[in-house]
């Protein structure tokens, strides 16, 4: 046995030798995890805290900062708008600008004061229930926080029982299943995966097998390789959303979008969302040196992807900076599309901000990737 | 017409700091087959690939095809094939899939008929379907041939085209090579055998980057001015590194049972030769063959091998 001894170190040997070469490989070895844990370690909160909130009071006293600061300080919320009307503070719900929506009726502080019991409505999204489970826990201590002084001071009449009650709706997902949650957004963690994996390697592949020498002595442009290799794949990624929202529906009845303007804004959503991912997959793939490397980039974007997203953990629960580069990842606003038009109903007009993002970085990547493209070699 | 199809002048190119193609100047005449000689890393590859518009030249003007070199590389691309050193066609296609894609990159027209004809030509028709990985060396010589020739290009570039390929189909390829040039196909060709240099109508050599000899090989030999003696007997291989040695001496080989011994002055060759005239030896005086003139060429510019 001892004489498989050197053999066994010529192979090993070798294999650092190559390990040493690759330079990005040894990079990614070490730099990967270290960023990785910074990130994803401050980044991800388990139990979210300062969601965004809105409060309309239709009653004219000084109630509603009562509830605002009684809010507040259980720190799950965070209270940004103050609407004045129903369809302002609905159209905040269901752009997902908020998490949480407090209605004051009108006559709250009357009925108060004659010891009726009014009641208060708290509208939760609950299209993720994970973050409207943090935005209810805020409003579950309401009753007995909120409005303490008010009550003593007016000597409302004194009891143990709350002076009010809040009534719950939990929005979009009223029994808080949360495959409604995940499997919608597993639809664009699906698509990124294949598509950018696949086409990471276009490019690489042909350079590392020596054929792009031939493509390149034909007349083809560098916009007419990029378009003929993209397109096929544009096709597999409708054939994988087909498959993935039928499954969606027969398996896990997630709701389908109702209205041809809630398909419409889902189409365009997934085309431009599939577009993009093959464009960054087509930019690595001019970046890398061989096809490994292109495989560990595209690792590399996925995790983000899946943790800054909105996909593991709610969106609004991540801190200022990783939001930040939260807005950055395609995955992020194909996240709130693809809920938005399978459960909230949302059509074009709610969803202008995260279709012109997904344009913006489909020219940007786009861009890059052909400005990275050659006609020659060198 | 122009009657040269490749007339570029003081090209050069270099990677990092390693100068590869060091003022190259090259005329070729329409319907010409040119041979491109010259030792490993040399610039045989590097210079084709600049005049397909494959890599960007440092510096070069002049024009391929009539047209300016730099500029049009595009519309040059459309009129050139070139045939690449490693094999570059797709090994996950079949043989008939990878003309296809020829054809339709090319916007040929009768695609099937284009590509049935040439799969007939090269005896490929029944294995059509099969992988072009699966082919064998010479094989894929024969089918990359095919390719960059599909589109009826009027330039042809062809690297090491017969590396690897057997005599007969080597003879083939090279009637093959004649017939398309009396049409009025330009080709250039680089090769490594000296029967194929000799079958080119002329002949350019490169070494270290720099074309150092240009014409037919009769012109190349006659310039030369090497004199080559021819020593035969038994044993006479033993002593050809003891030849190679000598003063006056620029090289010597074996052949077989035979010698070639080559030097520039004939009489300090003959002077190392007189302790060899004795029987069982005998000696003469014969032309210096393409390869003894190569040897001497390359051993000129030895000094200059590392400089820049
Ligand atoms: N992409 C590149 N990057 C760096 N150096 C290169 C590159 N391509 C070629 N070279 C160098 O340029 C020189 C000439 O190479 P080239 O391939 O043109 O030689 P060649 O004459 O074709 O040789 P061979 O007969 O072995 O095919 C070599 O020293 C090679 O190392
Ligand atoms: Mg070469």
């Amino acid at each position: 046995m001892t004489g498989s001894l050197p053999r066994i170190l010529a192979v090993l040997l070798k294999e650092f030798t190559q390990l040493r070469r690759d330079r990005i490989t040894y990079a990614m070895i070490l730099v990967m995890p270290v960023m990785q844990l910074l990130i994803f370690g401050y980044a991800i909160n388990m139990d979210p805290r300062h969601l965004p909130a809105a409060v309309l009071s239709h009653d004219t006293s000084t109630v509603a900062d009562s509830v605002v600061a009684a809010l507040e300080r259980t720190g799950y919320v965070d209270v940004r708008y103050l609407p004045r009307s129903d369809e302002e503070l609905d159209q905040l719900i269901r752009r997902g600008q908020v998490m949480l929506g407090i209605t004051i009726p009108p006559d709250f502080t009357r009925r108060l004061l004659k010891g009726e019991r009014p009641q208060i409505l708290a509208e939760a999204d609950a299209s993720d229930p994970q973050a409207a489970a943090g935005a209810l826990a805020a409003v579950s201590v309401l009753p007995t926080e909120a409005l303490r002084h008010e009550r003593l001071g007016l000597g409302a009449p004194r009891s143990t029982a709350p002076a009010f009650e809040v009534v719950v709706h939990r929005r979009y997902n009223p029994e808080s299943r949360s495959p409604f949650h995940i499997v919608p957004g597993l639809l664009g963690i699906i698509l990124s995966m294949t598509l950018v994996m696949m086409t990471a390697m276009a490019v690489t592949r042909e350079r590392e097998r020596g054929t792009m020498e031939t493509l390149l002595s034909t007349p083809a442009t560098p916009a007419e390789i990029m378009v003929g290799k993209l397109t096929p794949y544009v096709v597999v990624g409708l054939v994988q959303t087909v498959v993935v929202l039928g499954m969606a529906r027969v398996l896990f009845s997630v709701p389908m979008a109702r209205t041809p303007a809630g398909w419409l804004a889902l189409a365009c959503g997934i085309v431009l969302f599939i577009v993009g991912n093959l464009s960054l997959g087509y930019l690595i793939s001019t970046l890398a040196r061989s096809q490994l490397q292109a495989m560990q980039m595209s690792m590399f974007y996925m995790l983000p992807s899946i943790f800054l997203s909105g996909f593991a953990f709610p969106f609004l629960g991540l801190p200022p900076w990783a939001r930040v580069l939260g807005e950055i990842i395609p995955v992020t606003h194909f996240l709130r599309i693809v809920r938005g038009a399978l459960l909230k109903d949302q059509v074009l007009a709610d969803m202008g901000n995260d279709l012109l993002a997904l344009g913006l970085f489909v020219l940007a990547v786009a861009g890059a990737a052909l400005g990275r493209s050659r006609t020659t070699l060198d | 017409m122009n009657a040269r199809a490749i007339d570029v002048r003081g090209l050069n190119k270099s990677f990092g700091d390693r100068h590869v193609v060091r003022d190259v100047s090259i005329a070729v005449d329409t319907g010409r087959i040119t041979g491109f000689l010259g030792p490993n890393g040399s610039g045989k590859t590097t210079t084709l690939r600049l005049l397909c518009g494959l890599l960007t030249p440092d510096s070069g003007e002049g024009t391929v095809l009539g047209m300016d070199f730099r500029a049009r590389g595009d519309a040059i691309k459309r009129q050139t094939g070139y045939m690449t050193q490693k094999f570059s066609l797709y090994e996950d296609m079949t043989l008939e899939e990878n003309l296809a894609f020829v054809a339709r990159v090319h916007g040929l027209d009768n695609r099937r008929e284009r590509v049935e004809d040439t799969l007939h030509r090269l005896g490929l028709f029944d294995r059509r379907q099969q992988l072009a990985g699966a082919l064998s060396g010479g094989w894929k010589q024969r089918l990359a041939l095919a390719a960059a020739t599909l589109h009826q290009p009027r330039l042809l570039l062809l690297d090491e085209p017969t590396a690897g390929v057997d005599p007969k189909a080597r003879r083939e390829f090279w009637d093959e090579i004649h017939t398309l040039a009396a049409e009025g196909l330009t080709v250039l060709v680089s090769t490594h055998y000296m029967d194929e240099a000799e079958r080119c109508h002329d002949i350019g050599y490169i070494l270290y980057g720099r074309l150092i000899a240009r014409g037919t090989a009769d012109a190349i030999i006659r310039d030369s001015g090497l004199v080559t003696f021819l020593g035969e007997g038994p044993g006479i291989d033993r002593a050809a590194h003891l030849l190679a040695r000598a003063d006056g001496v620029l090289s010597a080989s074996a052949f077989g049972a035979a010698v070639h011994v080559s030097g520039l002055k004939r009489e300090a060759l003959e002077a190392a030769l007189v302790p060899w005239r004795k029987e069982p030896f005998r000696w003469s005086e014969v032309p210096p063959s393409l390869e003894d003139v190569f040897i001497q060429l390359m051993g000129r510019e030895r000094d200059e091998r590392y400089t820049s």
